[in-house]
């Protein structure tokens, strides 16, 4: 076996081996001993990592300027002889880039929890199921079929059950994780009709081959003409994919799981539902990009749209919430979008910048990781100081929490598209790709990159600035382990936007120039500094004026800051329909219907026996009576019946 | 000797041995070394079979033997196994080794129920290593039997009425198959000869297509009441609510296989082209217990009728699979066979280890269990995850074996019914996680329950006993899946 194969083999062996060891013998094990070996694990993961993206991008991966895959894997489940499921590892370069984000924010997490989770009962398991979502994340992404990127996929919806769920005498953490897994298992089941009429046609479930156009491409090409409402096979095949995407990327309407999740401890969302798991959907849009962008334009363009709706939505509505980590949950909601509206403007090859929107939409990825999951882990230690998620009960912590202020706030600029933060320069490529290719949304990012600068610095300001609160214990810093993953992923926020992407990433694997649009840069950068500037005056110093603004906006604002009323949806949808709708009368008719039929039978039987048991009687002259008259009946037939 | 004889031997030999004992201490570790034993055989018979396919690849059936019983009809006891019978009569012997442990706690009357047990357990054994028809329907019914006592008597709640129906529609079940058997036994001569009982001589010829026209219809049927086929599932509600853990662990664990068994083994093998006639009518109706079992499980209150249910559903995917008449969907329909019989069996034995402590069933009454019995809590957590098909457990391995074989069938109608099928996965998560939700999370519902214990020692080796098979099935779905396939190719070349 090829050695960086073997490299990329241990990322995977390290973290499931950990699972099993902290799983099985946790219990008898000390919080520092477990946490140790979860954390140094993921760090030894994180470091492979790194070799194995360096080797590929400086040295194997690139044959004659091009940067190809290289894949190995085994056949583990057959079902036909075309049709198999493969175990293996695939590395190209965007699985090497997202091994990199993943192992890296598992690292940070992991050391950030050994302090953030002290003292907590099932510490242990804790670290255990970090390792299990770790694993199945990295197997996700280096997933070399359809298949196995489905078992992986699954496997990640139920670690993030299970962290979210982590305070599992909590009635609301059992909610939001049971929440979370339906809707999401709801949207794969979208992915696993999709994955079932797609292989119908090509005959494999792997990559490679499904997105080699030139093998697969008769195929499609044939089936893209057999329609159904309106729509070619393959594109209602594709669009099923992309709705189980859109599930684990909680995009419209599937998005009312991710706030809710947040009632898992921070750590996880700041590993799970901001930087890693929620950005499956567009890791699995940019995987099967060429089949999206030459057979399926049209699914290509509504995720575009769909993209576009859902971050105005997000941004919307992070304006209007008061719970921190909900703020940050809908910020995420909505950078994800920002990364879908990339890939569905993009158009594929390296002239002309023509697959600009795919590399801005990796590059997006990448930063974002890293200052949503920085934002997230701070917002972790300022809870962790004044014990609540409420902006209402925070304000002038930045005299106590000093080291927190500065990476929050560098965190708030990259995310508000300020230069020379990394949100910018990933922000700005996503904003000339939809500049070149779509108007309207452009149009759109543009806003909402405004919103986006305005609810960070809104947030920033109530718990940093704005009213001076009093309180009970005096807020403080936490420990080293706390703080080193802040800072160092503060540090990562400042120097990612400098990584040459375009020379990495790119649809065909070919480097691609770019060049600086000015005329997109400059009003970004603007749009940004109103978004703060108008942030600052309404919430800097506490006035009456975010109330003024507020009442102002009447049932718009109500409609905004109910979430336009998408939970009530999920609620009317499985109580109303599917609980008393749908089941109840399906147990009752199988109660009083079907079985009801069966006893109904035992009944007649009862009655009939109990009627015709007189006959039994032992009377001599009734049972005379009877011979003598069915003795003429039956002659009377021999008789008159022809036979 | 033959192998097979074993798996009739050791059940009646045990029979004996507790008849003799006074003791139940005696009787329950009789019973132990007795299903270790039987556990052991079963792997034995694997390594034998797996030799024997090593040598001559190309067979049917392996161990054959032939004892001569009724002359005069040319009635024989046939024995014989290929690679589907021998992973059945491994999760029989599985199941019979952890329902011994899960019963462990038994009090009243210890020495009856285990003779009813061993008896239901030599039926079960029976017919799976039966290959001829009249002895296949002679340890059908001798598996049925004991069901009715075993339920009636030691069983909960309306056990009279529940031990009544069930009895009452399996027989009914068995008289349509009686006249399903009776009607292939009278075909079975095509070409002249000796009418034959003997399933391979009977699929060397081919029975008229009227006939199959006839006859598979009630053989299907037959069976189906077995596999809970929609509408004649409503027995399962109620006898399992009813049933003792270790009843309720081998009749939806082994017994309800019976019938998904049979079905295949004799309704399709000797009748392809009526199975072919009736496939959409009973697509639609298994299609129907798949939908229909996961939906109805989401709002029952008793943890028994919860898994009923659930039963209902995943053994009306075995059904629906059988029905798609190709390899891989087959293949499929056997895997789901053994991954619903452990899990099956585990919830019932973790159902039966809860009602033990907390006496009651229902979910509402329940709460923060996770707490209190962490091990029988994780345990219970594995079990629904291997029930909503999570992989690296078997059902998620069966399940997609099911669904990709069945999406490959070239009829649209076909594919359609898969997609309706596959939204039972949703369902299932449903009602699942309600249940752990309600029962295991959350605060503690009730202060008296603060105070239980956690699993005991033969509770452990149940619990631990079924979660490795089925890991190892989800972890290693090649293993079985490649020997259900091989031997599939008979019954292929006959479709």
């Amino acid at each position: 076996m090829d050695t960086n194969i073997v490299i990329a083999l241990f990322i995977l062996i390290i973290p499931v081996f950990n699972f099993l060891f902290l799983g099985l013998l946790g219990s008898k094990m000390s919080e520092k001993t477990a946490g140790t070996i979860g954390t140094v694990g993921l760090g030894i993961v994180a470091l492979l990592s790194y070799i194995t993206a360096y080797n590929y991008f400086f040295g194997y991966g690139k044959v004659d300027g091009v940067y190809l895959p290289i894949s190995e894997g085994f056949e583990w489940l057959r079902f036909t002889e075309h049709l198999h499921i493969d175990l293996g590892i695939l590395l190209d370069p965007i699985s090497i880039m997202m091994l990199v984000v993943v192992s890296t924010v598992s690292f940070m997490v992991h050391l950030y929890s050994i302090g953030y989770m002290h003292g907590e009962k099932g510490f242990q398991r804790y670290f255990s199921f970090l390792s299990l979502f770790s694993f199945a994340m990295l197997g996700l992404v280096v997933a070399t079929n359809i298949f196995q990127m489905y078992i992986f996929w699954e496997l990640v919806g139920v670690s993030s059950y299970l962290l979210i769920g982590f305070y599992y005498t909590k009635p609301s953490a059992v909610a939001a994780s049971k929440k979370a897994f339906i809707v999401t298992r709801f949207a794969d089941l979208g992915f696993l009709v999709g994955i079932l009429l797609l292989s119908y046609f090509t005959k494999t479930f792997d990559f490679a081959q499904i997105c080699d156009t030139s093998a697969t491409g008769a195929i499609l090409s044939n089936n893209v003409t057999t329609t159904f409402l309106g729509f070619s096979v393959i594109s209602w095949a594709m669009a099923l994919i992309f709705i189980g995407g859109a599930g684990k990327s909680a995009m419209l309407p599937l998005h009312i799981w991710l706030p809710d999740a947040m009632e898992g401890p921070t750590p996880v969302s700041a590993l799970i539902h901001a930087a890693t798991m929620v950005v499956a959907g567009v890791f699995l849009v940019a995987r099967l990009f060429p089949v999206y962008y030459f057979f399926t334009p049209t699914v290509l363009q509504i995720i575009g749209y769909l993209g576009a709706a859902t971050s105005l939505f997000a941004a919307l509505v992070a304006c209007t919430q008061t719970d921190i980590k909900r703020v940050l949950a809908f910020s995420t909601i909505s950078q994800i979008a920002y990364m879908l509206v990339a890939l569905g403007v993009s158009k594929y090859g390296a002239e002309h910048e023509a697959g600009l929107g795919y590399m801005a939409s990796m590059f997006h990825l990448f930063t974002h990781a890293f200052f949503k999951s920085l934002l997230f882990l701070a917002a972790g230690a300022i809870i962790h100081a004044v014990h609540s998620n409420e902006m209402g009960d925070m304000g002038g912590l930045r005299k106590y929490l000093p080291i927190t202020h500065i990476t929050f706030l560098i965190a708030c600029l990259s995310i508000a598209g300020i230069p020379p933060f990394s949100g910018f320069f990933s922000k700005d490529e996503i904003l000339v790709a939809a500049f070149e290719h779509d108007k309207i949304l452009f149009v759109c990012q543009y806003l909402v990159a405004g919103l986006t600068a305005f609810y960070m610095f809104r947030l920033y300001y109530s718990i940093f600035w704005g009213k001076e609160t009093h309180y009970h214990h005096t807020p403080h810093e936490a420990g080293l382990n706390m703080t080193i993953p802040l800072l160092f992923l503060a540090f990562l926020t400042v120097v990612t936007g400098f990584i040459p992407f375009a020379d990495l990433i790119t649809t065909d694997g070919k480097p691609m120039e770019i060049h600086t649009v000015w005329e997109v840069a400059i009003p970004s950068v603007l749009v940004g500094l109103v978004g703060i500037a108008i942030a600052t005056y309404m919430y800097k110093k506490p006035t009456l004026m975010p109330d003024k603004v507020s009442n102002s906006l009447g049932g718009f604002y109500k409609a905004t800051a109910k979430k336009f009323y998408f939970d009530e949806l999920y609620i009317f949808v499985t109580k109303k329909i599917i609980f008393n709708g749908i089941s109840t009368p399906i147990a009752w008719f199988d109660r009083h219907v079907v079985d009801g039929f069966m006893d109904l039978q035992a009944t007649i039987s009862n009655g009939v026996s109990a009627k015709i048991k007189g006959l039994q009687s032992g009377h001599v002259q009734q049972y005379v009576w009877v011979f003598a008259v069915s003795v003429f009946i039956i002659a009377g037939l021999v008789i008159f019946l022809p036979l | 000797m033959n192998l097979l004889y074993l798996f009739v031997i050791i059940p009646l030999l045990l029979m004996g041995g507790v008849a003799m004992l006074r003791d139940a201490k005696q009787i329950k570790i009789l019973m132990a070394v007795g299903a270790s034993l039987l556990l052991a055989t079963s792997f034995v018979l694997l390594y034998a079979y797996m030799q024997a396919k090593a040598l001559a690849p190309n067979e049917v059936m392996y161990f054959q033997s032939d004892l001569l019983w009724y002359p005069s009809f040319n009635i024989k006891l046939s024995l014989g196994v290929d690679g589907i019978s021998v992973l059945m009569i491994i999760l029989s012997s599985i199941i019979v080794f952890t329902g011994v442990f899960a019963t462990w706690g038994l009090k009243e009357q210890v020495k009856e129920f285990f003779l009813w047990f061993l008896m239901l357990s030599t039926g079960v054994y029976g017919f799976f290593i039966s290959i001829d028809l009249f002895s296949m329907f002679l340890f059908y019914e001798v598996a049925l039997i004991p069901m009715y006592l075993l339920i009636g008597l030691w069983g909960t709640g309306r056990k009279e009425y529940s031990a009544m129906k069930l009895t009452l529609m399996l027989m009914g079940g068995s008289a349509f198959l009686l006249l399903g058997i009776l009607g292939i036994y009278f075909n079975s001569n095509a070409e002249g000869g000796p009418l034959t009982m003997n399933i391979l001589e009977i699929a060397k010829v081919h029975i008229p297509v009227e006939a199959q026209n006839l006859f598979f219809p009630l053989t299907f049927l037959g069976f189906g009441v077995l596999g809970a086929l929609f509408p004649f599932h409503t027995w399962s509600p109620d006898g399992h609510a009813s049933a003792p853990t270790a009843v309720s662990m081998l009749h939806a664990g082994v017994l309800m296989k019976l019938g998904g068994y049979g079905c295949f083994r004799v309704a399709i093998y000797l009748m392809p082209e009526g199975a072919d006639t009736y496939t959409t009518l009973f697509l639609v109706l298994t299609g129907i217990s798949v939908v229909y079992g996961a939906f109805g499980a989401i709002v029952q209150k008793d943890l028994k009728y919860i898994n009923a249910y659930s039963s209902v559903s995943h053994c009306g995917l075995v059904l629906f699979a059988i029905l798609m008449l190709n390899r891989t969907a087959m293949t499929g329909a056997i895997l789901q066979m053994l991954s619903h019989g452990l899990m099956t069996a585990l919830f019932f034995a973790l159902i039966g280890s809860i009602y033990g402590r907390t006496h009651t069933r229902l979910i509402n009454e329940m709460g923060g269990l996770m707490k209190i019995m962490p091990f029988l809590a994780v345990c219970w957590v594995i079990a629904g995850l291997a029930s909503l098909g999570l992989p690296g457990l078997s059902g998620f391995v069966s399940e997609m074996t099911i669904f990709v074989g069945a999406f490959q069938h070239a009829d649209t109608f076909h594919r359609v019914l898969t997609i309706v099928a596959c939204a039972s996965i949703v369902i299932t998560a449903v009602y699942i996680l309600r249940v752990i939700g309600k029962i295991l999370f959350g605060p503690v519902q009730d202060k008296h329950h603060e105070n239980l214990t956690d699993a005991f020692w033969y509770e452990k080796i149940a619990s631990v006993t079924l979660i490795v098979f089925i890991a190892f099935i989800g972890i290693i779905p090649f293993f079985s899946s490649d020997i259900i396939n091989e031997s599939l190719t008979s019954i292929i070349g006959k479709l």
